[in-house]
């Protein structure tokens, strides 16, 4: 499970001074369910799923995640957390099989567990054929597989996905959507920020509508719709968005 | 501390260093054959130009003389040079290295001397250039000797022996054994070069490992484990440093033998004798090891200040740039240490960099000042412990690791 409770983050720029990236969000994840942080860019959502990840540390509030708190034990919350997004590489040089045994070893996993763990994702997610091929010898539909199998290699609880479909062709985007549902239906709490309203009306059990660093709306589709008395997702969001985001850009 | 987690990152560094072909060059290739290169081949390349340029004859060119016959024959009966006409743009032509000297014989020269007057016999040259140095050398050395002769001749006219002018003997002999010798003409090098060879074998791990991670968008994958910052800094910290210390091992190795070869080489060619096995550097494995035991602190150091400001750049390019000057940074206090005269002192003991090259220069003569070893090797691994606690620090702060 995953509670943010008042989390912020500013950063000190030098031409636009303090800069408020994610400002007093709250919002609970609940096993078994896909929470979807809907926003433009630069909204917040990156930063938000950072400090959940620990990657990035609040400057106000917190958040738990499996009852550890992301200041106070960020080592734990890791552990029991599987992040992925574009922005997480592979090392070019490991084959792919070594980059996902890498890190079950960081997760603490002993070598029988470990060999079986890989054995039985590498098997699931079909990547045998590749799975002594270098990472930098990898297609784009490989490359986010071995991606996957390195989030999964520790089985962790929780899953944070942001924009993991960003830029992927229809087919490796695909694998990533389907991944994600078969994460909600093992049980497992998963966070996933996007920009594409198609995702998020397919996967999500609740969504919050992120801009400005500010949790705007927040419910499942259906209040939403109820809420807002529209029925296009794209619509509610406009609705939603447009006075925040006139103001940021107006600033 | 977990030393399982900082085993977990090196063990996986060093597989993908090991895979790299930059970091094989940086840290293998370049100090294996630098030595050889550098000490064999320009060695070789010295021998044979000096003996080429003393084997050419040398055009001199003769300026007066037509009334000492006598002289002017014995110059031109020297079969080491070649005596060509005087010309007025004399000096142009040994400017331009059409001839390498000139010389000139005054007015009335040989009945001067037969008279007992005195006078000047002048040689022009272009200085500093070899094959000239060489004419005038000859040169010199038969006027020397047409000199010589003129004495004995009158002081055996006068029934005078060759003492009175020359009641004494001043002669200097060397008392430091030939490894010492070497090792002050050659000890600063070794350590400039173990040195500089120590900094370049940690530069591109040190960026690959930081600025590369980011760059390749890998930084972000590795700070989602749950290792923490610590381990991972000091696994990477590990490999850059073993990329350092291979790197100098490897050169003081290659130093060693190569220098070995070298003194085996001139040895057997027997020319010069023992004045040319003096100048061969001689390596023992004594040496060798003391001077990489001194590198160990230096390759420390190296290794968390290389890692700490690669670690600002978000580009390989960007690191790149903060690190050439680097370079500089630690090629002046060791140049510094190669000038004549400049020798440890408890002060200098203190600088980092100026004190292990000095040390080196020492331990490569054989001397071993314990007090000044211990006072080095302390200081050194002070500011690498500094370095190393800067360098997590650093790892720890996000505007550093996400720089945008």
């Amino acid at each position: 499970m995953i509670e943010a409770r008042g989390l912020s983050k500013r950063f000190q720029d030098k031409k636009r001074g303090e800069i408020r990236a994610v400002d007093n969000v709250s919002f609970t994840c609940q096993p078994g369910k896909i929470y979807g942080l809907l926003g433009a860019n630069g909204a917040g959502k990156t930063t938000t799923l950072r400090m959940l990840a620990t990657i990035l540390e609040p400057t106000d509030g917190t958040a738990t995640i499996c009852g550890h708190d992301v200041v106070e034990q960020p080592e734990k919350v890791r552990a029991n957390v599987g992040f992925l997004s574009t922005a997480t590489a592979l090392y070019r040089r490991l084959t792919a099989q070594e980059f996902v045994e890498y890190f079950g070893r960081l997760n603490g996993l002993d070598e029988a567990t470990l060999k079986k763990r890989v054995d039985d994702i590498f098997n699931r997610l079909d990547m045998n054929g590749f799975r002594d091929r270098r990472c930098d010898k990898l297609s784009t539909g490989m490359m986010q597989k071995t991606s996957i199998a390195r989030t999964l290699v520790h089985d962790p609880p929780v899953m944070i996905f942001d924009e993991p479909t960003n830029g992927l062709d229809i087919m490796t985007a695909r694998t990533i959507t389907s991944f994600i549902r078969e994460c909600r239906n093992n049980g497992k709490t998963v966070i996933f920020s996007t920009h594409i309203m198609s995702e998020v009306e397919k996967l999500c059990d609740t969504i919050g509508i992120i801009q400005s660093g500010k949790l705007l709306a927040e419910g499942t589709l259906a209040q939403l719709r109820d809420q807002h008395r529209e029925q296009d997702l794209e619509e509610i969001f406009i609705k939603v968005v447009t006075p925040h985001y006139t103001a940021a850009e107006a600033n | 501390m977990s030393l399982r987690n900082v085993g977990i990152v090196y063990r996986k560094e060093l597989t993908e260093a090991l895979r790299d072909r930059r970091t094989l060059i940086s840290t293998i290739i370049v100090p294996l054959f630098l030595f050889p290169v550098l000490s064999v081949g320009f060695g070789a390349l010295a021998v044979s130009l000096v003996g080429k340029a003393k084997e050419e004859v040398p055009k001199v060119m003769l300026r007066g003389g037509n009334d000492s016959p006598a002289v002017v024959e014995g110059l031109k009966k020297l079969d080491k040079i070649q005596i060509v006409p005087d010309t007025a743009d004399w000096k142009d032509q040994i400017i331009n290295k059409e001839i390498r000297a000139a010389v000139e014989i005054p007015a009335g020269f040989q009945s001067d001397v037969a008279e007992q007057k005195s006078d000047t016999v002048k040689v022009y040259n272009y200085e500093g250039e070899m094959k000239s140095e060489f004419a005038t050398e000859k040169v010199e050395t038969y006027m020397k000797e047409y000199r010589d002769r003129v004495v004995k001749d009158r002081l055996a006219a006068k029934n005078l022996p060759e003492t009175v002018l020359r009641p004494f003997e001043v002669t200097r002999e060397n008392v430091a054994p030939p490894e010492k010798v070497s090792g002050a003409a050659f000890g600063g090098i070794i350590g400039y070069m173990v040195i500089l060879l120590c900094m370049t074998g940690a530069m591109y791990p040190a960026m690959d490992l930081t600025a590369g991670e980011k760059e390749r968008g890998t930084m972000e994958t590795i700070l989602s484990s749950p290792i923490s910052r610590m381990h991972l800094v000091l696994g990477k910290f590990f490999l850059i440093l073993t990329a350092a210390l291979s790197t100098a091992a490897l050169s003081v190795l290659s130093m060693g033998l190569s220098f070995n070869v070298l003194g085996h080489y001139t040895g057997q060619a027997g020319k010069g004798g023992s004045e040319a096995a003096a100048l061969v550097l001689k390596l023992g494995p004594k040496t060798v090891l003391s001077v990489f035991l001194m590198a160990l602190p230096v390759a420390v150091l190296f290794s968390a200040v290389l890692m700490t400001i690669a670690l600002f750049a978000k580009t390989y390019k960007e690191a790149q740039s903060y690190l050439t000057p680097m370079t500089f940074v630690v090629i002046i206090p060791a140049i510094a240490a190669m000038l004549p005269g400049v020798e440890l002192t408890p002060k200098l003991s203190l600088i980092p960099i100026l004190n292990v090259s000095l040390l080196c220069k020492e331990l490569v003569a054989g001397t071993y000042h314990w007090n000044y070893i211990a006072i080095i090797f302390a200081s050194t691994s002070v500011y690498a412990a500094a370095a190393l606690f800067i360098a997590i620090k650093m790892f720890q702060r996000e505007s550093v690791l996400f720089r945008s």
